[in-house]
């Protein structure tokens, strides 16, 4: 590229006045999209040491002893429409409309804390029964996974409550559409995460 | 002012598509809503007998209903970003394809051969 900079010898000359301008937050998108892949990989890690453990009961409960698919199944259609209620929250957006956006964001938010409430209802009644986390490798894999999950949820609900008051605050404003651009994939991303989560630990526990 | 304007049109030049429409969240919805409620009704009503099979069935649906959620919602084609969302999510796929194939069929083989009474040990050397 410059030479110039590399030649022994010479003063090495910085480029800075070649740096062009870079709209505001032109490649936060990408950056963001890097960090859920990131964030993919934590879950992989994850996912593998439950597919090693899965199955170390230790004489302790199995899956088909704790899980109820019925709750979980109430689980999934929560975080499913969570996802088209954002998705209507990003449409209407586009249009400006900034009531309706707040609204469908409020129903996404409730529907995404009727998510973690059944899940700690699932956990506590778990754990009522014994099945703690310290009981067997599989439990501790399942509480590991599901827990990580469900922790991204809540800080999703945060992140959220959060944009609801800088929309209330200071309208649609470009940077406020940026955010809510990042919290849509981040949603999106919870809800593909969550089906490796029911396939893999509940329907594929409820197999063996 | 006018750079202003021209930096939106150039975030909705490339995110343009991270929008989406009604349509194609509707049809992401309803096409979720089944990929979810068929594995669900398989597992819980048993309706195939084998389970190795259900599994393989299961796991399948899941693997198509990532890809609806990542065209549908999360608005991947070839095209955001010029190309390196795509990339970025192809590196990360091999990468967990690594992960969990290798951490699985070591971690088989290491418990297969950790099994007590597999190996007669007068035969070893």
């Amino acid at each position: 590229m410059d030479s110039s900079a590399t030649t022994a010898g010479t003063e090495p000359v910085f480029h800075l006045e070649e740096e062009h301008a870079h709209a505001e937050g032109s490649s936060t998108m990408l950056g963001f999209w890097l960090y859920l892949m990131s964030d993919c990989l934590i879950f992989a890690m994850l996912f593998a040491a439950y597919g090693v453990l899965g199955a170390n009961y230790a004489a302790g409960p199995a899956p088909k002893d704790l899980f109820d698919l019925d709750l979980v199944a109430i689980n999934t259609t929560m975080l499913l429409l969570s996802s088209i209620t954002y998705g209507f929250a990003m449409l209407t957006m586009d249009k400006g409309r900034v009531a309706a956006t707040q609204a469908w964001l409020a129903v996404t938010g409730l529907f995404g804390l009727a998510f973690l409430s059944i899940e700690l209802y699932e956990f506590a009644h778990m754990i009522h029964e014994g099945a703690t986390p310290q009981r067997s490798a599989f439990l501790s894999s399942f509480f590991t996974l599901v827990g990580t999950h469900g922790l991204h949820v809540t800080f999703g609900i945060v992140w959220l409550v959060t944009l609801m008051t800088q929309v209330a605050r200071f309208g649609l404003i470009e940077a406020n559409r940026r955010r809510l651009m990042c919290l849509s994939m981040f949603w999106h991303f919870l809800d593909v995460v969550w089906i490796g989560v029911f396939t893999f630990v509940y329907l594929m526990g409820m197999l063996r | 002012m006018s750079a202003h304007d021209h930096a939106e049109g150039h975030g909705r030049a490339h995110g343009g598509a991270a929008h989406g429409s009604f349509k194609g969240y509707l049809i992401g919805f309803v096409l979720s809503v089944i990929l979810t409620a068929i594995p669900f009704w398989l597992v819980m009503s048993g309706a195939i007998d084998n389970k190795q099979a259900t599994a393989i069935v299961i796991m399948a649906f899941a693997v198509v209903q990532i890809v609806v959620h990542m065209v549908f919602f999360l608005h991947m084609n070839t095209a955001s970003e010029g190309g390196w969302s795509m990339l970025a999510l192809i590196f990360t796929l091999i990468l967990v394809v690594i992960v969990l194939t290798g951490s699985l069929w070591v971690m088989y083989h290491l418990n297969a051969n950790m099994m007590p009474g597999l190996h007669d040990m007068r035969e070893m050397p």
